[in-house]
């Protein structure tokens, strides 16, 4: 009956095949672009080295939205065409993405202390982060608030769509909230120009993180899966004894 | 008579009857925004520094409260069932719901709303902007709301999982109703705030019916 | 005009409930559904409501398929199931005319379905001082308070008195002799005639692992 859509058996060898292909890569770009990043690229002149915090927090940035991309179109396609691995795959994404988000919001933190004095700014960008930390958070905990979990998965569904939908509207008004409430001389992360020596490691971190995050995927819908199984097995043994 | 005239009149009969429900949740509101004062202190021009954002945030805290009723009774004694199998569409119901809901509570914290307008000192150029912002952004939290109530329906966590999902999704009706008054305070154009707020209105107008059905369709089957 | 689903099954919590089920029901006729707790009565009901979406198979009218036109099934079924839809602070008559006046009821039909269900008198007594019968049959009433040629009735006698229950019984009678049709999950013989018998542990699903090759 679910084989007409998807296979978990054919998902799993095809996840194994591509596993390796994510997992190297994404180890090797990272410490590659680390090592730039650290060592092998200009101070700014005006940050000095705190400005090596954005080789981390700038592609988490990347990652906390591709995340949620990722996951309104996996629910999306969960929705219409009931692909049982679609919802799966967002139930495995959003812990990630969450981590993400929380890591750019942990580094702009960081990177806030030295460049203004304070650990938190209100930032336009850094409070868009915020809420679509608690989209994040809001989706993790709808999906687990229900008894039968096919009820939370789908509701968790609409709640990603919904939240995508709405995260442009957010990110308009909170920039807009900014330009009218803080003065103009507080210095925007996008400020300098970005040196070439500065793009190529930043690049490289952004594509190690992106296959980090498959990688990571891969392996959370395999867990789901077992954890499933598992469910299920418990579930037929219950069955059986009942008719008994 | 139609469908949606008679689900609405149904609404309305039962929060009626049920008043109660409604007056504690004004009261609330006023409760909340009475306490600001004793939290910062009473000086007269920091208070009515504060006043637009005191309005709306509580405004919105108290509308929090009322969401979880929205579709929760129904949705125990079978109601909802019958309102899903009736002549109506479920986005026809969704809507009558958040019809109901706004008449109920978003009209009467619209109405409260000057009152605490007082007790903050808001000047006098404000009170134009403050009762429009609020009807525009009532009945457009009050959709949203709805969306939050029929996602959450049957969970395990009901009310403050509710507000967890509604808060980020409103953040824009507050950012541009309170910077509408503040702007009419300074002396500023309005009618761009309002503008962007009828926008966020006929959008929600249009979308959440469709959200909340899909919602209720999960939690019926 | 003939009612019928073919080759449906259901999933609930993750668990195939039944699976290549066919049934169908012509005016006059009554299905009566049984099968131990569990088997899936109620999904079946839910199903045939249109409530619950079969997973596979479709079901339909002689005239097109529900999927094609959920409204206009709706406005031809009745579903009466363990939830009453009744509200503590209306009345008995309030109760009955907010389900009825959506079906199209009129006020005479609301005071006949009340008579025939035994409640004439309590017509303004507040839903919140009803015993579990008198809520049993005030949720009954929906039946002939309005007309509809399919009803789903889900264990509809459940604490009833036997005087209540011969009531039940007449209502569905007149309810055929018209040419209505009726579902009847129940485990308890209610003596009603000519009926066709579905168990729903003949649909029983063999057990399987989707999951299997996941290692």
């Amino acid at each position: 009956m679910i084989q007409q859509y998807a296979n978990p058996a054919r998902f799993n060898r095809l996840a194994a095949t591509l596993m390796p292909w994510f997992a190297w890569p994404a180890g090797i770009l990272i410490v590659v672009g680390l090592y730039f990043a650290l060592f092998n690229s200009p101070p700014d002149y005006q940050q000095g080295d705190t400005v090596r915090i954005m080789y981390v927090h700038v592609p988490a940035a990347w990652m906390a939205l591709f995340v949620y991309t990722s996951m309104a179109l996996s629910s999306a396609v969960g929705l219409i065409w009931k692909h049982p691995l679609a919802h799966l795959s967002a139930q495995a994404a959003a812990p990630i993405g969450a981590c993400f988000t929380f890591v750019c919001l942990l580094t702009g933190s960081l990177w806030g202390k030295p460049m203004w004095g304070t650990w938190w700014v209100w930032d336009a960008r850094l409070t868009s982060v915020l809420i679509l930390f608690f989209l994040y958070l809001g989706f993790m905990a709808l999906q687990n608030a229900f008894d039968d979990p096919a009820r939370g998965e789908r509701s968790a569904a609409i709640l990603a769509i919904i939240g995508f939908i709405n995260v442009p509207i957010i990110k308009f008004s909170v920039d807009w909230w900014n330009t009218l409430h803080q003065p103009a001389s507080v210095v925007k992360m996008s400020g300098p120009a970005i040196h070439s020596s500065m793009l190529i490691p930043l690049f490289m971190m952004g594509i190690g993180f992106t296959l980090y995050f498959c990688a990571l995927l891969l392996l959370r819908m395999k867990t789901l899966m077992l954890a499933r199984r598992a469910r299920g097995m418990s579930m037929a043994q219950l069955h059986q004894q009942t008719a008994e | 008579m139609s469908a949606l005239v008679l689900i609405l009149r149904r609404e309305m009969r039962l929060a009626l009857r049920q008043i109660g429900d409604s007056a504690i949740i004004v009261l609330f509101f006023v409760l909340a925004a009475v306490l600001f004062p004793f939290g910062v202190g009473p000086e007269p021009n920091m208070l009515a520094r504060m006043a637009p954002g005191v309005v709306w945030v509580t405004a919105l805290l108290a509308a929090m409260l009322s969401f979880e009723r929205l579709f929760t009774p129904d949705f125990e004694d079978g109601s909802l069932e019958q309102l899903a199998l009736g002549p109506a569409p479920l986005e026809m119901v969704a809507l009558a719901k958040a019809a109901a809901h706004w008449l109920t509570t978003g009209l009467p914290l619209m109405i409260a709303a000057p009152l605490i307008a007082v007790l903050y000192r808001l000047p006098d150029s404000g009170y134009g902007a403050l009762m429009t912002t609020m009807a525009l952004g009532t009945p457009t939290i009050s959709l949203i709301g709805t969306v939050g109530a029929a996602l959450t329906l049957g969970s395990r966590r009901g009310g403050v999982l509710l507000s967890l999902l509604v808060i980020p999704l409103i953040v824009p009706v507050l950012i541009f109703g309170t910077a509408a008054i503040d702007a009419a305070i300074g002396g500023f154009p309005v009618r761009q705030h309002l503008m962007l707020m009828g926008g966020f209105l006929l959008g929600a107008l249009v979308l959440t019916p469709l959200a909340t059905a899909a919602a209720l369709r999960q939690a019926l089957e | 005009m003939r009612f019928f689903g073919e080759n449906l099954s259901c999933v609930r919590g993750e668990r195939l409930v039944f699976s290549g089920l066919e049934f169908a029901i012509d005016p006059g006729t009554a299905l009566v559904l049984t099968g131990s707790n569990g088997s899936g009565k109620t999904s079946l009901l839910r199903v045939m409501a249109s409530l619950t979406h079969p997973t596979a198979g479709h079901l339909a009218w002689q005239d097109g398929p529900v999927a094609d036109d959920p409204e206009r099934h709706h406005n031809r079924l009745h579903y009466v199931g363990h939830l009453d839809a009744l509200k503590p602070v209306l009345s008995v008559r309030e109760n009955l005319e907010t389900w009825a006046q959506l079906h199209g009821g009129t006020d005479k039909k609301i005071a006949l379905a009340l008579k025939k269900l035994r409640l004439e008198g309590f017509e303004n007594i507040p839903g919140r001082y009803l015993s579990a019968g008198q809520r049993r049959r005030l949720s009954l009433a929906r039946l002939a308070a309005s007309d509809a040629p399919l009803w789903l009735l889900d264990e509809p006698t459940i604490a009833l008195d036997a005087a209540s229950v011969d009531a039940v019984r007449t209502l569905i009678a007149e309810h055929r002799t018209a040419g209505g049709m009726a579902v009847i999950a129940t485990n308890v013989d209610l003596g009603i005639t000519e009926t066709t018998t579905l168990n729903l542990l003949d649909f029983a699903p063999a057990e399987e692992d989707v999951w299997e090759g996941v290692t």
